[in-house]
């Protein structure tokens, strides 16, 4: 079965602002968001910045049990929720409730409430074994994180096939193309997807210093997420969260719904090498990125702009600069790419969802948000990295990619629905 | 602990990065590639981690992905010994 | 195009390997007893399915043993056995030929635990490098596809105790779209002292302390369950490349699956077990009177148990079709469990023989269930429905054909 499947709504909270209009400005402004951490002391970790959410749990209408029971994480996820159903006008009253699914990402899902509990119990840390006396009943749904896309088909009342998708660094882009492939197959009609990641807590920020793969550089926090540039040094660790409302392209224009983009394309390979070390050939994100372009059908003279992964890694960025010329052939040269992560930083799980909205917004305004803190290029990095000022353009088709521990590359095509060129 | 041999050093590659039976630790190895001894940059990573607990020093960021074998990484901390004491 | 399940790996509290789990699963041999490992005496419960006699170093490469936790040298351990018994040579198949989907819904934990503690009692100097990648959800799916060089697509799902049923389902899927080798299922455990203690934070654990009355499903007096730790990893192919290549074994076919998801808590809409094993047997092809056994979700827990029946009932009618738990022996795995109930399924589909529940069972007589207890009993099987839920509300269903099926 072959069903188009398009975006009809956005839900956005990242480091800088909430929602997608701020979220918006933020990235066409080419800001930083990205600030010296001030949930908990940073000051005995290699990397002391992140890029952290302004959320008020409270103010955003929750209660003090749901605050409580619901992990930072999984209250993200419902925010943006809601925000993407408002955003797509969807009457959940006249959606069938057995054809609405939920496929959410999460990298690292409640580690934020794991890690509070664990103090809690363990008295902060001193013990071994814990002290079952400070149990709280919440404390399962930290131990296994199926609670998150539970609380997010609450909201939304969904009954059908509902799922966390947990492909560390990727879930954001594998929970999408999940969601996209079960409305194709026909399992579902609606499907609330995107994905979550609250990682700001002192576990993540001490295994990620571990391998050093977060930027040390703790004297300039809105400088350190530097993708692509010769002085980058490691991914800045940050929160966030993007979901969408998907559904069949026929379905949005009965309705008359406003649609973002359709989604054409999901490829998704694993590079079989290593769970953290990527091979420099980009070989297996080039597939993914073929195997994207050709469910759309499009070739690679298609791509107006890619969103890349840029964690700013000194091995990712050129791996993917590899990737998107082995795939792309001499197109990747005339085809601006960037990444959002030098602003926002790198949501883990999160981040995939959030590139996809921002693309999303990309092929709306017209606009390529630019790769900020870009000043010299790495000189293997060689391509049009849209460095410090967005830049206006047609864009009618729009590669995203991911790639992540465990080796997962995976790849999304986004285009414009009507008026192409 | 102001000194620090080959011994010590095949001891943490063993406990931190594990061993198997197609590589002989207690052999001639201090002039092999790590990559060689089959231990990737993560367990070179892990390695000096632990022998900078025990040795209390500090290796820089920057030399750790040039320690490409077991002499390297032994000199590299004795030279930090030295500096240290 | 039929998923067919080539290979088989099952690392159980009752026993590792295929063949030693199902006999002593046929045997009524239980694998829940006293948790080893810590002191449990402060805790409620003290009774879990524990995998024993699994020597990590027998099984695995030693590299792997500091970057692995128990879960996924299980993992790994499986998936060579299910490699093995598929005959399998990974390094003449196309690298992008091969996937890797597990359900996962514990991570690393135990591992973790230890990288937790380290940094808070010692210093964030302390922490594994490998702790940012052995304890996500993505391990096993991940160190399975780097072990054996599998580079199609691949995924972790998280569905609590549907997990499993999941993974195999979403294998199924990847296989339609063109990957024609899939290894899959699921493999969980959290039995170090956090992880012990958060499993009884679930308030669904039995606190009977005797092995044999703790984890009763369908029983009028069951208490809750008993967590255990393993699972199953499976090979699926695609029905021509597994001929192609010319597979030693073909267990049975992956026919139906679906998944469904209860109302909110509080609504008056039904809730969705039903619901995922009709449309499990419309995606099969086949009606409820083609089904031969069910594999029940088994939950232990009354008003579950109930729900469970209620839902068998109302597609069977009343004690119309034999019901297996045989998690009764092994405990609650978590992603292990659907997996290895399918496994269980192709087995009994395999030797015409439905696995007991030990002993008596004093079943509501309002359940209307025909639940397999005492002895195993002899029958010709062609279709089994195997049905899991994971809290929180997830429901999933497979329908699997044995080989011995006459469509």
């Amino acid at each position: 079965m072959s069903r188009r499947v398009v975006i009809t709504g956005i839900g956005v909270r990242a480091p800088g602002g909430s929602g997608a209009g701020q979220f918006w400005d933020l990235l066409t402004a080419g800001r930083t968001a990205t600030r010296r951490i001030s949930f908990f002391d940073p000051s005995p970790y290699r990397s002391q910045v992140a890029g952290e959410c302004d959320f008020d749990a409270a103010a955003e209408g929750f209660s003090p049990r749901e605050i409580r029971r619901m992990d930072r994480a999984t209250q993200f996820a419902v925010v943006c929720t809601r925000e993407a159903v408002a955003d797509s006008g969807l009457d959940l009253d006249r959606v069938d409730p057995h054809r609405l699914g939920v496929s959410l990402g999460s990298a690292v899902a409640a580690a934020t409430s794991l890690e509070n509990e664990y103090l809690v119990m363990s008295d902060r840390g001193r013990e071994w074994e814990v002290d079952p006396a400070h149990l709280t009943p919440y404390m399962f749904d930290y131990l296994t994180p199926g609670g998150m896309p539970a609380d997010v088909a609450w909201a939304v009342g969904a009954e059908g096939p509902v799922a966390l998708v947990s492909n560390g660094c990727t879930s954001g882009l594998d929970a999408v193309g999940h969601a996209v492939q079960l409305i194709r197959e026909g399992s579902a009609d609606v499907m609330v997807t995107g994905a979550t990641d609250t990682p700001i807590t002192p576990i993540v920020v001490a295994c990620f210093d571990a391998i050093k793969a977060t930027t040390p550089r703790n004297d300039e926090p809105e400088r350190a997420s530097r993708p692509f540039d010769d002085s980058r040094n490691g991914f800045v660790l940050a929160e966030g969260a993007a979901m969408f409302v998907l559904e069949t392209y026929d379905r949005a224009l009965a309705r008359g719904a406003h649609i973002y983009a359709e989604v054409t394309g999901y490829g998704a390979r694993s590079n079989a090498y290593h769970m953290t070390g990527l091979k420099p050939d980009g070989r297996e994100m080039a597939e993914a990125i073929r195997a994207a372009l050709a469910e759309s059908r499009l070739e690679p003279e298609a791509i107006d702009y890619i969103n890349a992964h840029g964690s700013g890694t000194k091995q990712n960025d050129r791996h993917e600069t590899a990737a998107f010329k082995r795939s792309l052939g001499d197109h990747a040269y005339k085809t601006p790419v960037s990444s959002i992560k030098s602003m926002v930083g790198h949501s883990l799980g999160a981040i995939g969802s959030i590139e996809i909205a921002a693309c999303a917004l990309a092929i709306r305004h017209n606009v390529v948000p630019p790769t900020a803190n870009l000043q010299d290029a790495d000189p293997e990095c060689d391509l049009d990295y849209v460095p410090v000022v967005a830049r206006e353009r047609r864009l009618d088709a729009v590669l995203t990619v991911g790639s992540g521990f465990g080796g997962f590359q995976s790849a999304l095509v986004l285009k414009r629905v009507g008026g192409t060129r | 602990m102001n000194e620090i041999t080959l011994d010590d050093l095949r001891r943490v590659m063993a406990a931190c990065a594990g061993a198997d039976d197609s590589v002989d630790l207690d052999g001639d190895i201090i002039d092999v590639r790590f990559e060689d001894l089959g231990y990737d940059s993560l367990a070179v990573m892990e390695t000096v981690a632990i022998l900078e607990r025990e040795h209390k020093v500090k290796i820089p960021d920057e030399r750790i992905v040039d320690l490409p074998t077991p002499r390297a990484m032994l000199d590299e901390i004795r030279r930090s010994l030295t500096t240290a004491s | 195009m039929t998923t067919v399940v080539t290979g088989l790996g099952v690392l159980a509290p009752n026993g590792l390997g295929v063949e030693s789990y199902w006999k002593a699963t046929l045997d009524g041999r239980s694998g829940i007893g006293p948790l080893g490992g810590f002191d449990t005496s402060r805790y409620a419960a003290r009774l879990a399915g524990q995998v024993r006699d699994f020597e990590a170093r027998d099984h695995i490469p030693g590299r792997l043993l500091p970057q692995t936790d128990v879960s996924t040298r299980f993992a790994l351990a499986a998936a060579d056995w299910a490699l093995t018994d598929a005959g399998v040579d990974t390094g003449a198949l196309p690298d992008y030929d091969m996937g890797v989907v597990t359900a996962n819904a514990l991570g690393g934990f135990a591992f973790t635990h230890r990288e937790f503690h380290k940094l808070w009692s010692q210093g964030p100097e302390y922490v594994s490098v490998y702790e940012s990648f052995a304890w996500f959800y993505a391990v096993n799916t991940g160190q399975i596809s780097i072990r054996n060089g599998m580079r199609g697509p691949s995924s972790a799902v998280v569905t609590e105790q549907a997990g499993g049923l999941d993974a195999l389902g979403h294998a199924r899927r990847t296989i339609r779209q063109g990957t024609p080798l899939m290894v899959t299922g699921g493999v969980d455990s959290a039995l170090d002292p956090w992880g012990w203690a958060s499993h009884l934070s679930s308030g669904r654990v039995s606190l009977v302390d005797s092995a044999e009355r703790a984890y009763r499903p369908f029983a009028a007096d069951a208490t809750g369950y008993v967590p255990g730790e393993g699972g199953a990893i499976v090979v699926l192919e695609e029905e021509s490349a597994a001929r192609r290549r010319g597979a030693p074994t073909v267990y049975g076919s992956i026919v139906g699956y679906a998944a469904t998801f209860d109302p909110p808590p509080g609504s008056p809409r039904p809730p969705g077990l039903r619901r995922a094993a009709e449309t499990a047997l419309v995606d099969a092809g086949i009606s409820a009177s083609d089904v031969d056994v069910v594999f029940a979700d088994a939950a232990g827990v009354p008003e579950l148990d109930r729900a469970e029946a209620e839902a068998v009932r109302g597609i069977f009618g009343p004690r119309r079709v034999p019901v297996a738990a045989p998690k009764a022996l092994v405990g609650r795995l978590f992603a292990g469990g659907g997996a290895l109930d399918v496994v269980t399924a192709l087995l009994a589909m395999r030797d015409g023989v439905i696995p007991a529940v030990p002993g008596d069972v004093d079943v509501p007589d309002d359940y209307g269930l025909d639940l397999v207890h005492g002895e195993p009993r002899q029958a010709r099987l062609s279709h089994a429905l195997v049905l899991a839920r994971g809290k929180g509300g997830f429901n999933s269903a497979i329908v699997v054909r044995g080989t011995t099926a006459d469509n």
